[in-house]
């Protein structure tokens, strides 16, 4: 049993593949031929080592030394990750999470390493991970992972844009390219197909809410023409009335949103659906801008879902659940 | 006497119109332009005139509001100088606004969802806080002292502020993003009420806090001195001394739980009024209270045209306006 098994076999290894646990963190933006040449190297001896087991590993030493190989215990803090790496079909490598965590079911049996602002590095370092995605500007914990000698891959989140890149990069780095490529192109044809079912019909001007104070017009926070949300919005044929903002979230007084007139206003709400009564309260905050034509013509949707916060592999349901909010489609 | 009176009448000739100004121009004021013949246009529905509806909804009680909270937390700073005789007393010294802030935060932080006369669980559960804060302070300083130790109280006010922070921060750690960046946001201040709701929920507190601070401003002129002083010229320092006492904290939690608590008001409109004024309590209370209602409202519309369509915090301006300000005051005097 132990001869053959990835945590058995490797990770007592580890020292011995000193080229790839020593390459410290990859640059965010390293990829391209040169990855291609020793991720297909990685992968021939992956395959090699599964296939003949440890003990016949000794004659082929040299082929680590050339190329890392694929991590087979990943730790990820960075939720939208961990939702990539099981839509690429790497899910049994992701060793832990992060405590925000919800999806995909699997991660409830995965131990909780903390997450942005509380990483857990003595439980990270104890899961002998071969690879930790946290977000690039968790330094003090990369700089821990470093001397460590553990190798992590930054993520940075984006556009909507950089999902689908950022989902083919993490592919690349795990060795799992086309996979990694598959399911961005499957997300692609996805947003294409809300493109599609939006095409030609005229774009409300929409004002997307992502967070206030329950029942009041309060610390209204909005999306700006920057980030996911924004693209997002795009996509399912809506016309931010914030978009000239080049900010990912802005916070706007009421006048402002009085002023701008939107004809929709789309609210995120990262819970699950609440009650109808305490739906419909939330609904009657915004009775306090009569002048609004959302308002007064009854188009406040209340969309619900911790997917709506995750720029994952999900995003596609967002931008459907946009697009029938908007336009009344319901694309497939 | 008479000399008294006099600065009266000036100070609130001056301090009154400057306040009134600060009000009536606010509403006016803003990055979208309105014409106030269509504000008042009784011809057009209010539904469909939207200058209407930005000077009543989102301008006017926002106006009110800065008047409100700042002449609220003016005055409360010169009763909690006096009061602890300390110049650096401010209306949050004493863990009022640090209550209130944890009350915000748990309501922020567990979603509380209940809203009652139009008043928000976040404002509510602010005020609560701040009632327990005033209750705390206030059981200690009585305790196993028979009167009314203001050093007890200060630094009892000092520990609860610790104490909070502490608390605040652990509540803080326990929210995920979204509702972090909210509790952060609470805690920069913000007036922008959207409506009359709140604002009529904070009035009755503050108005009753303004006719103990009608009763105050002589007793206190004597208490500032010297407590024994004014004990033996006839003042029930204990009475005093609790009016006062409850009368500016309720006053604070109000205006905390309504505006966030905004920084700087407290402490710089009261010695910048001195510096005008005097040191007298009967001129020093109601000037700045109407001084600090002016510079709060004045302080919002910046805060609101700055870097819109982005609204700034109120406490960023109050602070950056307020500070050197004062220094500058404080140079040019000596």
């Amino acid at each position: 049993m132990g001869r053959g098994t990835r945590g058995g076999g490797l990770g007592t290894r580890d020292s011995g593949f000193g080229p790839s646990a020593k390459s410290g963190p990859p640059r965010a933006g390293s990829r391209g031929g040169i990855r291609g040449v020793t991720l297909t190297a990685a992968a021939i001896f992956a395959l090699l080592y599964l296939n003949h087991g440890a003990p016949g590993l000794q004659p082929r030493a040299h082929l680590a030394a050339q190329a890392p190989r694929p991590p087979a215990r990943i730790v990820s803090l960075v939720p939208s990750a961990t939702e990539m790496l099981f839509a690429m079909g790497a899910g049994p490598r992701v060793a832990a999470v992060s405590s925000y965590d919800r999806f995909p079911p699997e991660v409830e049996r995965l131990p909780r390493v903390g997450a942005l602002v509380d990483p857990d590095v003595e439980r990270i370092l104890s899961l002998r991970p071969d690879l930790v995605v946290a977000y690039a500007s968790q330094t003090d914990l990369l700089a821990h992972l470093a001397r460590a000698n553990i190798p992590v891959y930054p993520y940075r989140h984006g556009s909507l844009a950089a999902i689908t890149g950022g989902m083919r990069d993490l592919g690349a780095r795990i060795g799992m390219a086309a996979e990694a490529g598959r399911a961005a192109a499957d997300l692609e044809r996805g947003l294409a197909g809300v493109r599609a079912a939006v095409a030609g019909r005229p774009r409300p001007r929409t004002l997307l809410v992502i967070g206030r104070e329950p029942q009041s017009l309060r610390a209204i926070s909005v999306s700006g023409g920057f980030g996911f949300l924004h693209d997002l919005l795009v996509v399912a044929g809506g016309d931010n009335v914030f978009g000239d903002v080049p900010r990912e979230s802005l916070m706007v007084a009421t006048e402002t949103i009085l002023a701008k007139r939107p004809d929709v206003i789309l609210e995120l709400h990262y819970s699950d659906r609440s009650s109808r009564e305490a739906e419909a309260r939330e609904r009657e905050a915004w009775s306090l801008l009569p002048g609004v034509p959302a308002v007064r013509n009854g188009r406040i949707h209340l969309l619900y879902g911790g997917e709506l916060v995750v720029p994952g592999p999900r995003v596609v349901l967002t931008a459907r659940a946009f697009a029938q909010a908007l336009h009344e489609v319901r694309p497939r | 006497m008479t000399d008294v009176r006099r600065r009266l009448a000036v100070s609130t000739a001056a301090f009154g119109g400057l306040a009134c100004a600060a009000v009536l121009a606010a509403p006016l004021l803003g990055t979208t332009s309105i014409s106030l013949r269509r504000v008042f246009d009784g011809s057009i529905p209010f539904a469909d005139n939207v200058d209407a509806q930005i000077f009543f909804i989102a301008r006017l009680p926002r106006a009110l509001a800065g008047a409100l909270v700042g002449a609220t937390l003016a005055a409360a700073g010169v009763v909690f100088q006096a009061l602890l005789r300390n110049p650096l007393a401010t209306p949050f010294t004493l863990g009022v606004s640090a209550g209130s802030a944890l009350g915000a935060m748990l309501a922020i932080t567990f979603r509380l969802h209940l809203s009652l006369w139009g008043v928000s669980a976040v404002t509510a559960a602010s005020f609560i806080g701040s009632i327990g804060a005033v209750a705390i302070v206030y059981a200690l300083a009585r305790a196993r002292h028979r009167g009314f130790s203001t050093n007890i109280l200060l630094l009892a006010g000092v520990t609860l502020n610790a104490f909070f922070s502490a608390l605040i921060l652990f509540v803080q750690y326990l929210a995920d993003s979204a509702e972090a960046l909210r509790t952060v946001r609470w805690l920069m201040g913000d007036l922008d009420v959207a409506g009359y709701g709140p604002l009529v929920a904070a009035l009755p507190l503050c108005a009753a806090a303004f006719v103990a601070f009608a009763w105050l401003p002589r007793p206190l002129n004597l208490l500032s001195l010297d407590t024994d002083a004014a004990a033996s010229r006839g003042v029930d320092v204990l009475r005093v001394q609790r009016v006062a006492f409850f009368s500016a904290s309720m006053a604070t939690g109000a205006a905390v739980s309504l505006g966030g608590p905004i920084g700087f008001i407290g402490i710089i409109v009261p010695h910048l009024v001195r510096l005008m004024v005097g040191s007298d309590h009967r001129v020093v209370l109601p000037a700045s209270a109407m001084f600090g209602a002016a510079f709060l409202v004045a302080a919002d519309v910046v805060a609101r045209t700055a870097m819109a369509p982005v609204e700034l915090p109120v406490g960023i301006i109050t602070a950056i306006v307020g500070g050197p300000f004062f220094l500058w005051l404080l140079v040019r005097q000596r």
